[in-house]
């Protein structure tokens, strides 16, 4: 469904993207872990069209976004919901209108249609009753879940979430996390998630893809990453930093 | 002198490509269903709003501009040719120019700063992913109801400027009203008050293209947004008050070919 061959990513001198290569299958899970500065982010702008890579390829259950314009890009678009690190809720609309937005720009004018299907994804965050508050009335855990009812009330067929859980305590984290597994499991949606937060990975990822410096250090089952022998993986996994690094040796 | 080199380089670079976002402006007018709601709403906005300093700028520019040409030709004893003066010059070119200074301070300014926050709050980012242009859904609307408003501002430009100069004729400079009246008449032609509407028109398309160009480009983060509205404002009124003698000399060309 998702095919990524070769592509690379510079921005000035500094490279952040070096001949990655991947697939996604459709309905798959699949977490990308890696330390911040990595080009996690980079590389999901790349997935739905939002950053062209210097070299490589994207293809889209065949289409390929590279080289598309940015009307064309469109339509291939609407295959995606994402959900944003800071959410990035329209401020000057209240969350229903937020909700609402991907099926009017759809083309659904009926608005039972639309209140009934903002309804339901507002009930599946757990957020009912809330439609008219405005963004900047919600707390930032409250943000992420309009932005996931966002993503998810057009139905699409992949879903991108980019550092969902970042900047959240642990409770509202496991709640994310909770949401963000229930629409896997209800819709059968591609997801594709972005996180250096290893209980969401180990929740979301059937697969986990690791990066180090801009290059895919692994792409595994999720089960043999997380009982990798790999001192690299491992100290990741465990949120071990390296003495030297930090320079305390 | 290498400061203004610089910002001369930046300013044509940017007009570049402010050329290539009229295209796409162009292109979508005839492509896409307008929105009316938000038509409005910026019509509201840009021009409903802004009367105040349109206002307040035309009775100060009317009245000022009558004073000084009235002491001028009070010595040569044509205290009736001032306001016939102050007609033509608002029309033709105060009343355009002015109202365009004033919705690039107040208008333009907001407008870059309201798309450049949206870029780096990723709700531009957003509405890509939403299958949404961003120049249909932002600039489009904000073009059409700058279009729209400006001849409408600086009509009232106009009104407020001639007639606060006619009060202070009549009233504080003591010239004779009637023939004042009729001198204004007679050199006010028709030419220059379309001279006056086509500028403004063309004001308004450079003032709103120019901020929303400066706000899909912006930097990163607050200083990068409080650069782009600077650079907006800057740019517009220099393109305005270059425009504005191009369109002098052509429009004087096409309206009075004799």
């Amino acid at each position: 469904m998702i095919k990524v061959a070769n592509i690379n990513k510079s921005f000035g001198e500094q490279a952040v993207l070096r001949d990655i290569s991947f697939e996604v299958s459709e309905g798959e899970s699949v977490a990308i872990i890696g330390r911040s500065g990595t080009g996690k982010s980079v590389l999901i702008k790349h997935l739905v069209g939002l950053l062209h890579p210097d070299a490589g390829e994207v293809f889209i259950e065949s289409e390929n976004l590279v080289g598309a314009a940015e009307r064309q890009l469109l339509k291939i678009r609407q295959k995606f919901g994402m959900l944003f690190q800071e959410a990035a809720l329209f401020d000057s609309m209240d969350v229903f209108e937020n909700i609402a937005f991907p099926l009017r720009r759809k083309g659904l004018t009926d608005a039972n249609e639309i209140k009934q299907r903002v309804e339901e994804v507002l009930g599946l965050v757990e957020l009912s009753g809330t439609g008219e508050k405005m963004p900047s009335e919600l707390s930032g855990g409250m943000k992420k879940r309009v932005g996931l009812a966002r993503a998810i009330v057009h139905r699409p067929k992949i879903i991108l979430y980019d550092e969902p859980t970042t900047g959240l305590d642990p409770v509202v984290s496991d709640s994310i996390d909770q949401l963000m597994m229930r629409v896997r499991d209800r819709y059968h949606v591609t997801s594709i998630v972005i996180t250096h937060d290893m209980r969401c990975a180990r929740r979301m990822g059937q697969r986990i893809i690791y990066l180090i410096e801009g290059q895919v250090y692994l792409d595994a089952p999720a089960g043999e990453v997380f009982n990798s022998d790999d001192p690299v993986v491992s100290r990741f996994i465990k949120g071990q930093s390296d003495i030297k690094e930090v320079g305390l040796s | 002198m290498s400061a203004a080199k610089g910002e001369l380089s930046s300013f044509l670079e940017g007009m570049g490509r402010v050329a290539l976002l009229a295209c796409e402006v162009l292109r979508s007018l005839f492509t896409i269903r307008i929105n009316w709601a938000e038509l409005i709403r910026q019509i509201h906005f840009i021009g409903y709003k802004s009367q105040f300093v349109v206002l307040t700028t035309g009775a100060s520019t009317g009245m000022v501009f009558c004073a000084q040409t009235y002491f001028q030709f009070h010595k040569v004893k044509m205290d009736t040719a001032a306001l016939s003066v102050v007609g033509v010059a608002m029309t033709s070119e105060l009343g355009p120019v002015l109202a365009g200074l004033m919705v690039a301070g107040r208008v333009g300014a907001a407008m870059t700063a309201e798309i450049g926050t949206m870029k780096v709050t990723q709700q531009i980012d957003a509405l890509r992913t939403m299958a949404t242009h961003p120049v249909d859904y932002l600039v489009v609307p904000r073009f059409l109801a700058t279009v729209i408003s400006m001849p409408l501002l600086t009509i009232l430009a106009w009104l407020v400027g001639i007639g606060s100069a006619y009060l202070l004729a009549g009233k504080l400079l003591g010239i004779e009203e009637a023939f004042a009246l009729k001198h204004m008449y007679f050199y006010t032609d028709a030419e220059d008050v379309l001279m006056g509407v086509i500028k403004s028109l063309i004001f308004g398309a450079l003032i709103s293209l120019i901020s929303c160009y400066h706000g899909l480009n912006c930097g990163n983060g607050a200083e990068g947004v409080g650069r782009a509205t600077n650079e907006a404002v800057v740019h517009s009124c220099i393109a305005i008050l270059i425009s504005n003698f191009f369109l002098t000399l052509f429009l004087r060309a096409v309206l009075y070919p004799s």
